[in-house]
């Protein structure tokens, strides 16, 4: 089963989470249903910082045994920090989605995007949909 | 079992290489040092254990001389013996191929015949053997239609892809330089009219569509779908992967389709998959005949010759002219069956696939239950549910009955896929015991599913580690 859907944040349709920081930057990963859905993660490729990424523009991709998947940027913004740790330990998403596991951080061009996204228990009725 | 590597001994040599009669050259002389290793580490071993090495590797193996093997889309047909004595004629091994028109005549003249053939059997205007594979030919077929619209001065920037197509098709499409968008399919299995509707605009490119479809249907609506797509000026493109459901029985030219591949390695029963290379042959509409790769073979008279005086053409896909050995088996295949060969090899090979389907359908979910053509899919949807059992449990405890297990987790709109093709030689004996295999895997998955989770338990290499080989692969033999 997977966790729930920690409140703090914003989730996207394609199972993206952004978490505000409240500074003008926000953190971006994958959802605990998503990691759940892609099963075990063998390799993770993360944009180079600096890339300027419009909304649902592909940022990352996940490589797990089952699939390549895209990951969309859920916000405009320039990508300021990866998580380079999963570089060599791709399984702290499958581990840890919503901490360890985040992908990157990037800094926010239009805080009104963030108004087009999921909260939480919309995000859950969204997977609970998607499950049957 | 030892690596040859590992049972390599300094010295040891399967042969005594005579004393030179010819000057000796210094080797540093002749090559220049700075481009010698001093230490090859190739593996030394006596002849008895060369053989024995290979031998038990080869042992290992599992081909479709060894038993069946009902991988779905892939078409592991029996391949004819007499495909091989003919491909092994001198006259067709011993050709250079730079020889000249004139002491290849027979070479081309087989050429010639086999696009005639084609031509024929799929009702198209031309065809070009020159692809080395499927995906090698839809690239080419991509490409044709490409120019086409260049040529008419019209900018279609997209081409749409069923969500059941192979992944070669979107590939194919992204490669020529198309944005590719997914058709999404009825719950029937075939096309959603009334999406194709609204996407196909004069945008649009064409439609690549794979007919039968990955689910292993016929596309009901495919009159319907042609005029669609032609309404609006775009160009229907087949995959004929699949062309072993309908040989003699439907021809795509009839069907409206414009550009046509073929995967001779399947359906003309020529070993592949590790076997041998492929064949992609594609097959055009008169409004394309002009972009066709080129060479050409012409056929002046009673001569043949080669010709690249085609302007429009899309140039040369492939150095040579396709793998001919494959053709070569692929024409024998065509001339030892012939019309009448053929349409019966199709109605075996979608009785036998329906024959399956029926006698397994009560033990695993069937998500499109109606009369398939060549392959049926089947989801372990029940089997996940029930107790865990995921598809690639099935498939790895299937080795241990000594099957090889069908295709899985494709296509990518059923979950928990499996996707079974018996082929036309099969006999009932050999469906019926594969059938029971797999009625026992679906009571093992019930009654001990730990045993299918533990699968295979009988191979000489048991159960990989897939996330850790993925993660931390280690494939250098390090002494
Ligand atoms: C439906 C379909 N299209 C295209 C291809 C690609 O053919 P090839 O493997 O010869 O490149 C395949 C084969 O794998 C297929 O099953």
């Amino acid at each position: 089963m997977s966790k729930s859907n920690p409140t703090d944040r914003l989730y996207s349709k394609d199972h993206e989470w952004v978490k505000d920081n409240g500074d003008g930057t926000a953190v971006v990963g994958i959802t605990d249903y998503a990691q759940e859905m892609l099963t075990d993660i063998v390799f993770v490729e993360l944009p180079p910082v600096g890339k300027k990424l419009a909304q649902g523009e592909p940022m990352a991709v996940v490589e797990s045994v089952k699939s390549v998947s895209d990951v969309y940027a859920p916000v405009t913004g320039e990508i300021i920090a990866v998580n380079k740790t999963l570089e060599e330990t791709p399984e702290l998403i499958n581990q840890d989605a919503f901490g360890e596991g985040w992908i990157a951080k990037l800094n926010l061009e239009n805080v009104a995007e963030l108004k087009s996204l999921l909260n939480a228990a919309d995000y859950d009725a969204l997977i609970k949909e998607e499950k049957h | 079992m030892e690596l040859i590597f590992e049972i390599s001994k300094p010295g040891r040599s399967t042969a005594d290489v005579s004393a030179s009669d010819v000057p000796i050259v210094n080797i540093d002389d002749v090559i220049g040092r700075q481009y010698l290793r001093n230490d090859l580490d190739l593996p030394e071993v006596a002849e008895i254990d060369l053989v024995r090495h290979y031998t038990n590797l080869s042992r290992r193996n599992f081909g479709v001389d060894l038993g069946f093997y009902p991988l779905g889309s892939c078409t592991m047909k029996y391949n004819p013996k007499i495909n091989e004595n003919v491909a092994a004629l001198p006259g067709f091994t011993g050709l250079h191929p730079n020889a000249s028109d004139e002491f290849a005549q027979g070479n081309l003249q087989l050429l010639y015949e086999m696009q005639k053939y084609l031509c024929g059997i799929f009702g198209m205007a031309e065809f070009t053997l020159q692809p080395a594979a499927g995906a090698h030919g839809e690239l080419a077929g991509v490409m044709m239609i490409k120019k086409y619209f260049e040529s008419k001065g019209q900018i279609r920037p997209t081409i749409l892809i069923p969500d059941t197509a192979h992944g070669t098709n979107p590939a194919s499409g992204a490669l020529c330089g198309f944005d590719t968008i997914t058709l999404r399919s009825n719950p029937e299995g075939g096309v959603d009219i009334e999406h194709l509707n609204s996407l196909m605009t004069e945008d649009v490119a064409g439609l690549m569509l794979t007919n039968p479809n990955t689910l292993g249907l016929f596309e009901r609506n495919i009159e319907q779908v042609a005029q669609i797509v032609h309404s609006k000026g775009g160009l229907l493109y087949g995959d004929g992967a699949n062309a072993n459901a309908f040989l003699g029985k439907t021809r795509p030219g009839d069907l409206d389709f414009d550009v046509i591949q073929l995967n001779l390695h399947k359906t003309f029963a020529t070993p592949h998959g590790g076997g041998g290379p492929g064949s992609g042959p594609v097959g055009v509409s008169e409004a394309l005949v002009n972009y066709l790769p080129v060479p050409r073979i012409v056929k002046n008279e009673s001569t043949y010759s080669w010709s690249a005086n085609f302007p429009d053409t899309i140039g040369r896909v492939r150095a040579f002219y396709g793998n001919f050995n494959v053709i070569v088996k692929a024409y024998t295949y065509i001339c030892s069956l012939g019309a009448e060969g053929l349409t019966r090899a199709t109605e075996m090979a979608v009785l036998n696939a329906n024959y399956i389907k029926e006698k397994l359908k009560p033990y695993y979910d069937l998500p499109y239950d109606r009369v398939c053509m060549h392959e049926s899919v089947f989801s372990g949807n029940r089997q996940v549910a029930q107790s865990g059992v995921h598809t690639s449990d099935i498939a790895k405890r299937l080795i241990d009955f000594g099957y090889h297990p069908p295709t899985i987790y494709f296509p990518l709109i059923v979950p928990e896929a499996f996707m079974i093709e018996p082929t036309e030689t099969e006999s009932k004996e050999t469906l019926d015991a594969f059938c029971d295999a797999m009625i026992a895997i679906a009571q093992e998955a019930k009654e001990n599913p730990q045993r299918v989770k533990d699968a295979p338990l009988s191979t000489p290499v048991s159960r990989l580690d897939e996330v850790l080989a993925a993660r931390k692969p280690d494939v250098c033999w390090k002494r």
